[in-house]
């Protein structure tokens, strides 16, 4: 576990750097955390896979698998490795502020 | 954080058999979803896996398979292979793990290189429009090793 400052407020993270409680996550961190991972500007497409993740979140309690974005986000999976090079479900996961999803697929 | 990381993974698939398959598939598909660059070889009867007429045939090896816990003889009965593939299909297709067809071109979708086997391709007398238009080329040994150069190499 370890504390982090992103947009003015600090935050708890687990080992890795996801939040340890996504309800510490606000809008404006998004950039932040963004960058930090490799992504200089989020764009639209961006913010819908990421609006996407925090729906999935709250809905089921666990962040969506690369192919449940692929299909259902909105945003197909090729778009999706473009937009998140480094694993789309994770990196995603990590911005918006939600725990690594634990799917298999 | 972890200081030590894989970055680059090169999977050879060999086997034509559905449990054969699914391994190398769900290791190749979970190391893109890490963002490790991936290579998938595809070697003898794993060709099968993106040969376009046979991807949406592979059964899961029902002879010589202690795992599935009966009798040899029964697994060798006419039909019994084609039963048991489907009652694993809709086992998988619960879990949400996509029929072979369809993980492939997830794979290839997610940037991952698909690779065929010369030597085998030569051995099976078939040509590059035998396979899904996702292969992107028929390599040698020796340019595999090319490829997979500065990673880690998984034989499956």
């Amino acid at each position: 576990m370890q504390t982090k400052t992103y947009a003015g407020t600090e935050v708890s993270l687990d080992d890795q750097g996801f939040f340890a409680d996504p309800s510490q996550w606000r809008e404006e961190m998004a950039p932040e955390i963004g960058r930090q991972e490799g992504i200089p500007d989020l764009t639209d497409r961006h913010w819908q896979v990421i609006k996407f993740m925090r729906h999935e979140y709250d809905e089921k309690g666990t962040g969506p698998t690369v192919r449940i974005l692929g299909k259902i986000s909105g945003v197909p999976i090729k778009e999706l490795y473009e937009l998140f090079p480094k694993g789309p479900a994770k990196l995603a996961a990590k911005i918006a502020g939600i725990p690594k999803p634990r799917g298999c697929i | 954080m972890p200081t030590d990381t894989i970055d680059k993974i090169s999977i050879i698939i060999s086997k034509g058999s559905l449990e054969g398959v699914y391994p190398g598939l769900i290791m190749a598909n979970g190391a893109r979803a890490e963002g490790i660059e991936v290579n998938l070889f595809f070697t003898f009867f794993g060709l099968d896996v993106i040969h376009k007429a046979r991807h949406d045939h592979i059964k899961l090896a029902t002879v010589g398979n202690p795992g599935l816990h009966f009798a040899t003889m029964l697994g060798g009965l006419p039909g019994i292979s084609s039963v048991m593939t489907h009652y694993m299909t809709h086992k998988m297709e619960a879990l949400d793990i996509p029929s072979i067809p369809e993980f492939v071109e997830m794979i290839a979708d997610t940037g991952a290189g698909l690779y065929a086997c010369k030597a085998s391709v030569d051995l099976f007398g078939l040509e590059k429009n035998d396979f899904i238009p996702q292969v992107h080329d028929i390599i040698t040994v020796g340019e595999f090793y090319e490829k997979a150069a500065g990673g880690q190499i998984i034989f499956t």
